[in-house]
């Protein structure tokens, strides 16, 4: 019980580090020349102790490396400190993971558009889990309204709003297709976008500059930019928090659906299709043979959205 | 006045601050009118920085807007330059020569604004070193973006350090060395090229968006780049003309103008080709092309831009090729301004916004920029016309000595 409480307490001096490197120097000399702007930055008034140790830090958090370049080490040090963050900004105890992906995992997802009904819990479970901003209304998930005879969502309406399901419609959701050849990933400019080996497409939110360009290359428009600082109700927030994932966004980054990585790595469905009510939505493995996915792809007829752009969704349509 | 009895880089540069910032009350007025447009502008960026992009009018949908509709076609004026040098240093053309530093410094003062227009464009512009190679991660080759990062610079650093070695020559009496020089004067006409095609390529290579997704892109960014450019520079050589009192002769104006246009020819020849293939069959990939030209589904807000700008082009095109007066400065002018207004409104709102609109989705909407968005590109527009400014004003005041005293010699 006492050691959790110290270090609960840890001050980012005494957190382990490489002894006498260039870099822990630069930090050493960059947290005193932080903690000496401290009172300038903020009108040397609000919170006292907690300032200096926040801007601390933050400092620290600026110099950080992109996610791939991090050593195990590296990982656990920024987790660390982006919770103890957390916790001094916000006063929220969030568990942050860097889980890994597991092997043989590659994930796929299928959306049976003869079942769904448009009812949007999809939506609502994914900006819960996903802790989406609500100022702007962010939604990683669309569903469009389409006429029977249509197959092509961008005539379909993305914006209804009234009682579903109606007659001689149909409705699709679209949201990140996590694209084999993604042309999101090879636009990026600091590579702050990449397909993990389980093939989901993440975001490293501390390493994107924010120039858009992944956005203008996507055909899906399954990218989101922070326009203003996101917002998310205190209560309201999910603490169960993956550093690819879920976590806490700032204005001025990309971000996108991950396929809930902060849930499925863990085994878990993503939230939209737990939320599912009619079973619409299809989430697997697509290297396990026993997967539904697998059955999906086998035994049902398929097609995906875009198909001659040469992007390789893996994000299949299908109907009973 | 002849002799010049300082020497050295100190003595160089006290004295082209000092010519630079040298001039009578209308001068200063003017650069203080710059100046109090780019505080006003620097102010807005801080309202921009504070809360984020969202002080724009730029959504998910429209996603560039004004900033990068700015940055590319200035990209174009800078790529003019060389315009003037490929007559001056390859087809050895006297007159033209005498004004190619004004070109090199049109294209220092453009490259500045692009540099600037893409960094208040970013979300995050305290991350950019996470784009340096060596500290950061650098996505090259795969991402055309650090391809354009590097031709920009690299452009921007020929156009700086050649005239700088140049004029450092002549501001101490003496000829420049020619093989110190002249294989990056060379190297500069294909890089010209290159900043343009890869400011193309960066739209053209994206199958997401299909109006950009054209393969007369770049080509055609060259060709309006050729006529806007030298529209530009042909406006400074008329102030220089009329405000200053270095030589500019007619027969450079009458040059200009042939590669005005037939640039401008064979731009809006490129531009009948893309409208008819986009409206002889329209496809559900003509949407942007309907949007940007007709409106789409009661949006209109580009509509009366673009006829204005393919007025204004054809205006320009018409005033430079029948041109009566024979070079008069005022009318060239106004031929130069409304070619220029013309391709800029072209090349930038109507090249950037339709690539958006619709949305890969279907959505249509209409952007405009917002109060704060507009007086940051208005200070990043006064800083340019600056740096063009302070740079031309000191280059002219050593050519001219160095001029005088060679004819004294001899």
């Amino acid at each position: 019980m006492d050691t959790s409480k110290k270090e609960g307490q840890m001050k980012p001096d005494d957190l382990p580090e490489e002894k006498s490197t260039r870099r822990t120097f630069i930090k050493k000399l960059s947290i005193a020349a932080a903690a000496g702007s401290a009172g300038l930055v903020t009108g040397g008034c609000v919170g006292g102790d907690n300032t200096t140790e926040k801007l601390g830090l933050k400092w620290e958090e600026y110099f950080k490396k992109n996610y791939r370049m991090m050593t195990d080490k590296e990982k656990k040090e920024t987790v660390t400190r982006l919770e103890k963050l957390a916790k001094l900004e916000d006063d929220l105890n969030i568990q942050m993971s860097t889980q890994e992906p597991r092997e043989k995992v590659l994930f796929g997802y299928a959306f049976n558009i003869s079942r769904c009904k448009g009812y949007m819990d999809c939506v609502e479970a994914c900006v819960k889990e996903n802790n989406l901003d609500r100022n702007s209304k962010t939604q990683y998930i669309r569903v469009f309204e389409m006429d029977s005879g249509q197959q092509d969502p961008t005539r379909g309406d993305g914006k209804y709003h009234h009682e579903v399901p109606v007659e001689n419609k149909y409705y699709m959701g679209i949201q990140c297709f996590h694209c084999e050849n993604a042309p999101c990933i090879k636009a990026c400019p600091t590579k702050a976008t990449w397909r993990e080996p389980d093939g989901i497409v993440v975001v490293d939110y501390d390493w994107c500059i924010g120039c858009r360009y992944c956005m203008a290359a996507c055909p899906y428009w399954g990218r989101r930019f922070n326009w203003g600082e996101p917002e998310v109700p205190k209560d309201e927030i999910n603490t169960k928090q993956h550093y690819l994932g879920n976590r806490k966004r700032m204005k001025g980054v990309m971000e996108k659906c991950t396929f809930c990585v902060q849930r499925t790595r863990q085994g878990k469905l993503p939230a939209c299709a737990e939320a599912c009510p009619t079973g619409s939505r299809v989430f697997g493995n697509l290297l396990d043979p026993d997967s539904e996915i697998r059955y999906v792809l086998k035994h049902k007829k398929v097609f995906r959205f875009k198909e001659e752009l040469g992007t390789d969704p893996k994000f299949w349509y299908f109907m009973d | 006045m002849n002799m010049n009895p300082k020497k050295g880089i100190g003595a160089f540069t006290s004295d082209c601050i000092r010519w630079s910032l040298s001039g009578g009350i209308g001068f200063k007025l003017y650069l203080i009118v710059l100046l109090a447009v780019m505080g006003t502008g620097l102010y807005a960026y801080t309202n921009q920085f504070r809360h984020g992009l969202i002080t724009t009018g730029m959504s998910n949908i429209v996603s560039w807007g004004l900033y990068i509709s700015n940055f590319t076609f200035f990209v174009g004026v800078a790529a003019a330059a060389v315009m003037l040098i490929i007559p001056a240093y390859i087809y050895k053309d006297q007159d033209l020569h005498e004004v190619v530093i004004i070109g090199e410094c049109v294209a220092v003062g453009a490259l500045v604004m692009c540099l600037a227009f893409i960094t208040v464009d970013m979300g995050g512009p305290f991350r950019v070193w996470h784009m340096l190679p060596g500290i950061g991660l650098f996505n090259w080759p795969s991402s055309i973006l650090t391809w354009d990062v590097l031709v920009l610079n690299g452009y921007l650093a020929l156009n700086t350090l050649v005239p700088l070695y140049i004029l450092y020559c002549n501001y101490h009496n003496r000829k420049p060395v020619g093989w110190k020089y002249k294989p990056f004067i060379f190297l500069s006409i294909f890089w010209a090229v290159s900043i343009h095609m890869t400011t193309a390529f960066l739209y053209q290579g994206l199958p997401a968006r299909p109006f950009w997704n054209n393969p007369l892109l770049g080509p055609r960014f060259l060709a309006s780049a050729f006529a806007a450019g030298p529209a530009v520079i042909m406006m400074v050589l008329i102030v220089v003309k009329l405000r200053t009192a270095y030589p500019v002769n007619n027969i450079i104006f009458s040059k200009l103008k042939r590669i005005i246009v037939s640039s401008a020819i064979i731009n809006l020849l490129m531009l009948f080709s893309e409208v008819f293939k986009e409206f002889y069959n329209a496809t559900h990939h003509s949407l942007s092309a309907q949007y940007l030209f007709f409106g789409l589904e009661g949006h209109d807000a580009l509509v009366p831009w673009i006829w204005t700008a393919i007025g204004l082009n054809i205006l320009g095109t018409l005033l430079f090729a029948f041109d009566p007066t024979k070079c008069n400065p005022k009318y060239l002018m106004l031929a130069a301004i409304s070619l220029f207004t013309g391709i800029w409104i072209e090349k930038g709102f109507g090249l950037i916004i339709p690539g958006f609109v619709p949305s890969p989705m279907g959505e249509v909407i209409d952007y405009s920029p917002s109060t704060n968005e507009l007086l940051i590109t208005l200070g990043i527009l006064a800083t340019g016309i600056l740096v063009v400014t302070l740079l031309i004003k000191p280059a002219l005041a050593i050519l001219l000595r160095f001029r005088e005293s060679n004819a004294l010699r001899s």
